[in-house]
């Protein structure tokens, strides 16, 4: 907590409205008010922190242990400029704020986050958040930026004016925390009547009354705007120039990709070593019989087989991160309006998408910032077309397996780096087909206003970046904990009944060969089937299921899972294998998450058959086109 | 009286109205374009559309159609 900053804290007694103890503290602020930046230092947990207006669409909870009061829960509200109800994110943080959120308790106190440096217009919000008469506490956030940069403001004028205690903090270093707790002591123990303080609103719901409060206050509280900072404008200069702009864009992009390949490749390559030597040493200790080979060539082949990839996608994660975080995302969604407004949706639809590179799941939610209900389910609908992190696994083995490695432009952009982006334009081009098909027939709708803020750029913190990569790490590994462990399982125990069957006779392989007919065609055999259909679970599922049935082979348990796939699959498979993934909707969470935004099972079936549908297609095309050119 | 979206790059002016569909407008409002707010036109993007504005010390970018129905009284030209 604060070690380096003095506090001022003013506490002014108003009346208690809201008697009683104090469980529940709301946080609340304009979006880019630093607001997610102070849950992560005040509670300790992991939240997805961006630097991008309205990106916290989901509700926070958390412990307050990061002050010591773990016996209090506070809760991280959407970024929102007023109480007015524009947008979903904005109609949850209000809900909450009213207690009328299903699930979550009303607040007993608030603490209002504002950013110092444009205090005059963040004030604004104070009007309406006072007005509901909770216990509040206003927190000046980049205090310390604010003072660097010559800006002033009264802040013992400030909670005069307001009524209500006022304190100068910075998420970012951790400073002037201390007055937080001093509030909640203070506002836990047992009110003492005291005389009201004045306070005059402004007319409730008046844009202009409230900016006229704001404007009077700031006045009379001698606040003085810092200079602004020449950076973001500078940068913007370049970045958002009209020929480099974009250009720079796609450059970004594809060193994404390089870099993921160039150093997550090795990276996985030696973790994957380990990992094997490993478990050969627990097999030797063993000794042979049906246990070792279901540890063993089961569950531990299973396991490992998806686990190397954790590198690779921690990488990509942290690229994310520094995208989201130092106002980037913002940027390209301006540089994307254009496209997407020629597929009938605006450039704000396009951070989804972006963040659905990572996963579909968040993506998903965060479509809640677009406020027009059908550029919103179309951008839903799209999102699962982006290349996810589940689909990395499957194009990373397939791709060492079957691509060499030669150069295309020099020895900076590989052949396999050009198929992995390849693979991703065509998720984009996937995606942006199907948008434009949608909203020009079962989402007709005319266009919605394109209204975006740009935050200032940022230099992201190690400790957010940091939190972002830990907490996807733990997800991952949950998945192959749990999910993949058992999928191994399963199958390993339907590959060896009955007892002493060989592969193609035991119960696994005679599903594989029962569906083989349908997926011959696309140069698939019987293993690659069962992966498919174990896949449907979540798409990383495949690589774990080859790697046990593989291992459960005679024939190819002695060969790397890449040989044995080399063995095993024609070029013509393995890449239409990868297009299947391209585009099939292998995954239940992102089902589960469709079905809960939109409502209703209608849209996640659609979505289902259509990608379904879509994927094999393109699988046998792609098949029948490598089979007869090569 | 103009349109927002008739302002060159570099170009002051001071709202005076916005003729926009009334939750649009509100939103809008609730970002600093209420009247009598300065904004200045700081850059397009790289398409052209939509253009970034600056108020009140922050940057909000609007597409030339909804810029279109915001109505602004132009002050000075800044260098």
């Amino acid at each position: 907590m604060s070690d380096c900053c003095a506090t001022e804290t003013i506490d002014i007694q108003v009346e208690p409205r809201v008697p009683g103890k104090i469980r529940t503290v709301a946080l609340v602020g304009p979006p880019n008010s630093g607001k997610s930046t102070l849950f992560n230092r005040l509670t300790g947990l992991r939240q997805k922190v961006a630097n991008y207006p309205g990106v916290t669409v989901e509700q926070h909870f958390g412990k307050l242990s990061g002050i010591g009061r773990s016996d209090l829960t506070l809760i991280d509200l959407p970024g929102i400029y007023s109480l007015d109800t524009y947008s979903e994110d904005a109609r949850v943080a209000v809900n909450v704020l009213h207690g009328d959120m299903p699930g979550t308790p009303a607040p007993d106190a608030v603490l209002l986050v504002l950013d110092s440096l444009h205090l005059r217009r963040q004030l604004t919000l104070a009007a309406p958040v006072l007005s509901l008469g909770l216990p509040t506490l206003v927190l000046l956030n980049m205090s310390d930026l604010m003072e660097t940069r010559g800006g002033e403001v009264d802040t013992l004028a400030l909670a005069r004016e307001l009524g209500v205690p006022v304190a100068k903090i910075s998420a970012t270093r951790g400073t002037g925390l201390d007055a937080i707790s001093h509030f909640l002591d203070r506002k836990s123990e047992t009110y003492q009547p005291s005389p009201q303080s004045k306070l005059e609103l402004p007319v409730v719901g008046n844009a202009r009354s409230y900016r006229q409060w704001a404007t009077g206050i700031s006045t009379r509280t001698k606040y003085k705007a810092p200079f602004s900072s020449e950076w973001t404008r500078k940068l913007d200069r370049v970045l958002l120039h009209r020929i480099l702009g974009p250009l720079l864009f796609l450059a970004v992009v594809i060193s994404v990709f390089q870099v993921v390949f160039s150093i997550g490749q090795p990276l996985s390559n030696v973790f994957g070593d380990l990992l094997n030597s490993a478990g050969d040493k627990i097999g030797s200790f063993l000794g042979h019989g049906w246990f070792e080979s279901l540890l063993i060539d089961g569950i531990w082949k299973g396991v490992a087989s998806v686990l190397v990839f954790l590198p690779q996608i921690l990488l990509l994660f942290l690229f994310i991160g520094v995208l989201e975080d130092s106002g980037y995302l913002a940027r390209a969604a301006l540089i994307a309006d254009r496209v997407m407004r020629s597929i009938g949706l605006n450039g704000k639809a396009f951070i989804p998408l972006l963040s659905a590179y990572a996963c579909a799941v968040p993506a998903i939610m965060a479509t809640r910032t677009i406020e027009n209900k059908r550029d919103r389910f179309a951008t839903i609908l799209v999102a699962p077309f982006m290349t996810c992190s589940a689909r990395l696994p499957i194009y990373l083995l397939m791709i060492a397996a079957f691509v060499p490695n030669k150069p295309v432009i020099g020895d900076f952009f590989g052949l396999r780096a050009a198929v992995m982006l390849s693979l991703y334009l065509m998720g984009f081009l996937a995606a942006l087909g199907t948008a434009r098909l949608l909203k020009s027939s079962i989402l007709k709708a005319a266009s919605a206003p394109f209204i975006l803020e740009l935050p200032q750029y940022r230099l992201p913190t190690l400790r957010s970046l940091g939190l972002r990569v830990v907490d996807r790490g733990k997800v991952f590994l949950k998945q192959a904990g749990t999910i993949i462990l058992c999928v191994t399982v399963v199958l390993w125990i339907l590959s060896h009944v009955p007892f002493h069957a060989t592969l193609p006779e035991s119960l696994i392989g005679r599903i594989g060969q029962w569906i083989e007919p349908v997926i011959h065609p696309l140069g698939f055999n019987w293993k690659i089937g069962i992966g498919l259909l174990s896949s449907i679970i979540a798409r990383e599922v495949i690589v774990g299921t080859l790697g046990t049935l593989y291992g459960a082979d005679p024939a190819t348990q002695s060969l790397s899972l890449q040989a044995a796939l080399r063995h095993d699959l024609t070029l013509g498979g393995a890449m239409a294998l990868v297009v299947f993934f391209a585009f099939a909707m292998q995954c239940t969470s992102t089902l589960a998450i469709v079905r809960r935004e939109t409502n209703s099972w209608k849209w996640p079936a659609l979505q289902f058959a259509y990608m379904s549908v879509l994927a094999y297609t393109a699988a046998l095309a792609v098949n029948q086109i490598i089979t007869h050119l090569f | 009286m103009s349109a927002l979206s008739e302002l060159g790059i570099g170009k002051m002016a001071i709202v005076e109205r916005l003729d926009l569909p009334e939750e649009v407008g509100h939103h809008l409002m609730h970002m600093g374009f209420v009247p009598d707010a300065r904004v200045v036109v700081i850059r397009r993007a790289p398409a052209g559309d939509p253009t970034v504005y600056a108020i009140d010390g922050f940057e909000i970018a609007l597409r030339k159609e909804t810029a279109q129905s915001i109505r602004v009284r132009i002050v000075q030209e800044r260098l």
